[in-house]
């Protein structure tokens, strides 16, 4: 007996829009097995995990400094990840996005002006871009495989950054801990409703650039390069367009769009440069792409739902006394279902059991 | 003497039905096979020959409808149980590793665990006894497209079938390789083995087989003794009314050089492509040039290295309306005028999951971009144009479809064909050209495309098809050139060309002086 999967024919319409709330709900279900395994109340764990971070005001603020650098990164993720280039290393991208644009502040900490934060803005994107077109570079150059490339540069990123908050980029007054100088205030995102709670101005960069990209891949040429690159290269080589092109394209677009969020995040939540500066956003906005179906715009509602296991990991570890680490593992029960469920729409499972071998015999 | 024992059939079906979501690819074959005789299974492409034969095989399920051997029904659940049952079977698309030997290939066909040397052995003896020769330490990747037919033939043979099922086995060998296969079908059936020949090729069937019967929409639309028929009347079965003659004449003078090729060369990209070498070829305003040859020999690496899809070292090795062409993009080129129709419908001339009207844009985006696209750098694509003219290609070609703009991959593979041709001759090109531009397309479509292209030349255009199909390149071209191994032959007037001269050429006679693989063979076959 083995088992196959078997290609529909006609996947279903319904199902496929259907998929990702699918998902949604086994997550739950496993997630309850697994609050039960661990000999909480499933309800009530479920309750504090996903619920009661949104009955207030601050912790929504809190939900929505979590969602934007993963709608950010996950924008530029899905464009890239439809033209079927693989970027990995947003976390990288994000990393150096963070450094790059940190240099304003701490190098030049009497520059304040307006200017200030626009300039670091685009320092960060152009930090991302730069991470991003090496992975880019070398995959088009030397045909490396992008998907190692971008995961290594991650790690290059993030001891590039300890080694700079610990050492060059240290507050000469900071006793000796890791970490820049604070940014003057010229040098950060502001904070949207200040009285209410930390929510800044990186939400809503996050969504105008969801929105400009979706319109980009629904209406312009460009958009239509992704998609038809990604769906059929060959085609795409008929068509005239340069896979080269859109592989540095795909890379410095996503690249540059985590190194947006890594500057976000630094200067608008974190407020100086330190030695880690991601909780691994680059990585989980993976997932985000995924959940929101490639879609810019489902990126956004894929954010906050991710933006929310962050929470649901710190809420489980005050309420119920179990480790953050479930928020991560909601992410990964996450991801393996979309997945899952994909699969499923477009295969169907079949048991194709031996049977006994000579038909001839036949009694019909 | 076998045909006498028609009271049982070697096999029968019985109402056999096959039902994919709501299309009855096979409503109700009735079909028999008498043991010892050659059976043509005729019908055009999408006529349901393919599912029939799956069915029979083991491949498909049937839907309703009953299978019987001998006399007795029987299920066939798998090829391994078709095999056992005695049924064996030559596919189109050979399944073949380019990488390892004949008997390697042949082994990991067989059940169970057989010396290699045994196979090569077993594999020899066959390949003497019914005429294929064939070595069994030889690499698949140097194999001819023939010899590579042989060891499935041989493969099949190894399970000693009394029914052997061959699909479109002559539509990728040389005339001489043909007769080669008859003459080993002529020997199984003097064994008393069954066959069941399945094609198009209305001459063959007359000439090879003893019963016959037409498919036509999943139904059985006749049965008969081919050799009592006339080739029109079992076209008529086939399609279902007359089929368009097309009208070659009125190609008048040719005009101005549009393309010039010389000495062209392309290196091989891949291990088992084709490198092209010293190509010479001059088509004119007016003219339809088609290059005949049996595949693999070159054609997508000609057409590849024409569209600028790969662009060549020598600009001056291929010209266009005089202009150095050898280094530009296909882009490039299409800005000059050109259009292509490339040989893969599917994620090569369009994307199947894209719509019709994106499809449009795909190839027609730089050439039509004043009125396909708005908003200067930003580069919007404007549905209300594209959308109006995937609408006049559409009426233009006759392409049918449930939608107003479906997905390509859900039209049929002649309709697509037609959408296809249509988007290019839509623009009025200058140059067309087009490879295997009725590769699996039906009668009806088949014929229109064609009109279509001699339609353009006469209209001052300068169009180059590739062809595997001497029946279309005899039809349309006004001259004909045939490609073996990379090189190409000069173009002779098709008026002074036969298909005997054609079949030389393709198996590697270069004017009398040339030598190739098949050389040997087909001098043999004479």
């Amino acid at each position: 007996m083995r088992i196959e999967l078997q290609k529909r024919p006609t996947p279903s319409a319904l199902y496929a829009v259907l998929s990702p709330f699918i998902a949604l709900g086994l997550t739950l279900v496993a997630g309850a097995i697994l609050f039960m395994a661990l000999g909480k109340n499933p309800f009530d764990a479920l309750y504090s995990f996903f619920i009661e971070p949104l009955t207030e005001v601050w912790s929504i603020h809190e939900l929505t400094v979590k969602a934007a650098p993963l709608i950010l990164i996950a924008v530029g993720l899905s464009v890239c990840y439809r033209s079927n280039n693989w970027n990995i290393g947003a976390e990288g991208q994000f990393i150096m996005g963070g450094i790059l644009g940190s240099l304003v502040p701490i190098l030049m900490p009497g520059f304040q002006s307006w200017l200030t934060l626009p300039l670091m803005l685009l320092l960060g994107m152009a930090g991302g871009a730069a991470w991003g077109a090496i992975p880019a570079f070398l995959k088009t150059r030397f045909n490396t495989n992008e998907i190692l490339v971008s995961l290594m540069l991650v790690y290059t990123a993030q001891l590039f950054l300890d080694w700079l908050a610990r050492g060059v980029l240290r507050d000469p007054n900071g006793n000796n801990f890791p970490g820049s100088i604070r940014f003057p205030s010229a040098a950060q995102l502001p904070e949207i409703m200040p009285s209410q709670g930390s929510a800044h101005y990186g939400i809503l960069l996050s969504i105008i650039a969801a929105v400009i990209i979706w319109f980009m891949l629904r209406f312009t040429l460009n958009g239509f390069q992704v998609r038809v690159l990604g769906a059929n290269p060959r085609a795409g080589r008929f068509a005239g367009f340069s896979q080269t092109r859109m592989t540095f394209f795909a890379f410095l677009l996503s690249g540059g769009l985590a190194g947006l969020a890594g500057i976000a995040e630094v200067s608008g939540a974190i407020g100086q440069l330190r030695e880690t500066i991601s909780p691994g956003y680059g990585f989980t906005a993976i997932i985000v792409a995924f959940l929101g179906r490639l879609s810019p715009l489902g990126a956004i509602a894929a954010g906050f739902m991710l933006a929310l296991t962050y929470l649901g990991g710190e809420a489980a570890q005050m309420t119920l006394g179990i480790s953050d680490k479930v928020g991560r593992v909601f992410q990964g029960l996450l991801l393996f279902f979309v997945l899952g469920c994909d699969t499923l729409i477009n295969y169907q499972v079949r048991l194709v059991l031996r049977k006994a071998a000579p038909a001839a015999g036949g009694q019909g | 003497m076998q045909n006498q024992r028609t009271e049982t059939p070697l096999l029968e079906t019985r109402g056999l039905t096959k039902i994919f979501g709501s299309l009855r690819a096979c409503d109700g074959i009735d079909l028999a096979i008498a043991p010892g005789e050659i059976h043509a299974l005729l019908g055009e492409n999408g006529a349901g020959k393919s599912t029939l034969v799956k069915m029979l095989f083991g491949v498909l399920d049937p839907s309703a409808g009953e299978i019987l051997w001998k006399g007795k029904p029987v299920r066939i659940g798998s090829p391994g149980e078709a095999r056992a049952t005695g049924v064996g079977m030559v596919f189109q698309h050979f399944s073949l590793f380019e990488a390892l030997t004949v008997a390697e290939n042949i082994a990991l066909a067989l059940d169970g665990k057989v010396a290699i040397d045994r196979i090569s052995e077993e594999a020899r003896r066959l390949s003497l006894e019914y005429g294929l020769p064939l070595d069994p330490s030889a690499h698949v990747a140097d194999l001819s497209v023939g010899e590579r037919q042989r060891i499935e033939i041989v493969r099949s043979l190894l399970q000693n079938p009394e029914l052997i099922i061959l699909d479109e086995p002559t539509s990728v060998l040389t005339p001489q390789e043909a007769d080669k296969l008859f003459e080993t079908l002529a020997k199984l059936k003097a064994e008393g083995r069954s066959v069941l020949y399945i094609s198009h090729r209305l001459e063959e069937v007359q000439r090879i087989c003893d019963r016959a019967t037409v498919l036509r929409h999943g139904k059985v639309t006749g049965a008969c003794d081919p050799r009592q028929e006339t080739p029109s009347s079992l076209a008529r079965m086939m399609v279902g009314g007359e089929v368009a003659e097309i009208s070659g004449a009125g190609l008048g003078e040719p005009g101005e050089v549009l393309v010039e090729v010389r000495k062209l060369s392309a290196p091989a990209r891949t291990p088992f492509a084709v490198a092209l070498r010293d190509v010479d070829l001059t088509v004119r305003a007016g003219e339809v040039i088609a290059i005949a040859g049996v595949a693999g020999n070159g054609q997508s690496e000609l057409f590849d290295v024409l569209s600028g899809e790969v662009t060549v070292s020598d600009a001056d090795s291929l010209r266009i309306a005089d202009v150095p062409a050898g280094r530009l993009g296909i882009t490039a080129r299409r800005l000059m005028g050109c259009s292509f129709v490339p040989e893969e419908r599917h994620g090569h001339a369009a994307v199947p999951n894209m719509n019709l009207s994106g499809n449009l844009v795909l190839s027609r985006y730089a050439s039509d971009r004043e009125a396909f696209l708005t908003g200067g750098w930003l580069g919007l694509i404007s549905s209300g144009p594209v959308a109006a003219a995937t609408k006049r290609i559409s009426a233009a070609m006759d392409v049918r479809k449930s939608l107003e703009d479906p997905p390509a991959g859900s039209l049929s593979g002649g309709n697509l064909q037609k959408f296809i041709v249509g988007r290019e001759l839509d623009r009025q090109p200058r140059v067309l050209v087009v490879n295997q531009p009725t590769w699996g397309v039906d009668a009806g479509a088949a014929s229109r495309i064609r009109q279509a292209l001699v339609d353009l030349a006469k209209s001052g255009s300068a169009v180059i098809v590739i062809s595997q199909d001497l029946d279309e390149v005899f039809e349309i071209a006004s001259s004909i050139s045939v490609i073996n191994e990379g090189q190409l032959s000069k173009p002779e007037p098709a008026s002074s060309m036969t298909r005997e001269r054609i079949g030389l050429l393709m198996g590697g006679f270069h004017d009398g002086t040339g030598h190739g693989t098949e050389t040997a063979e087909a001098a043999h076959a004479h």
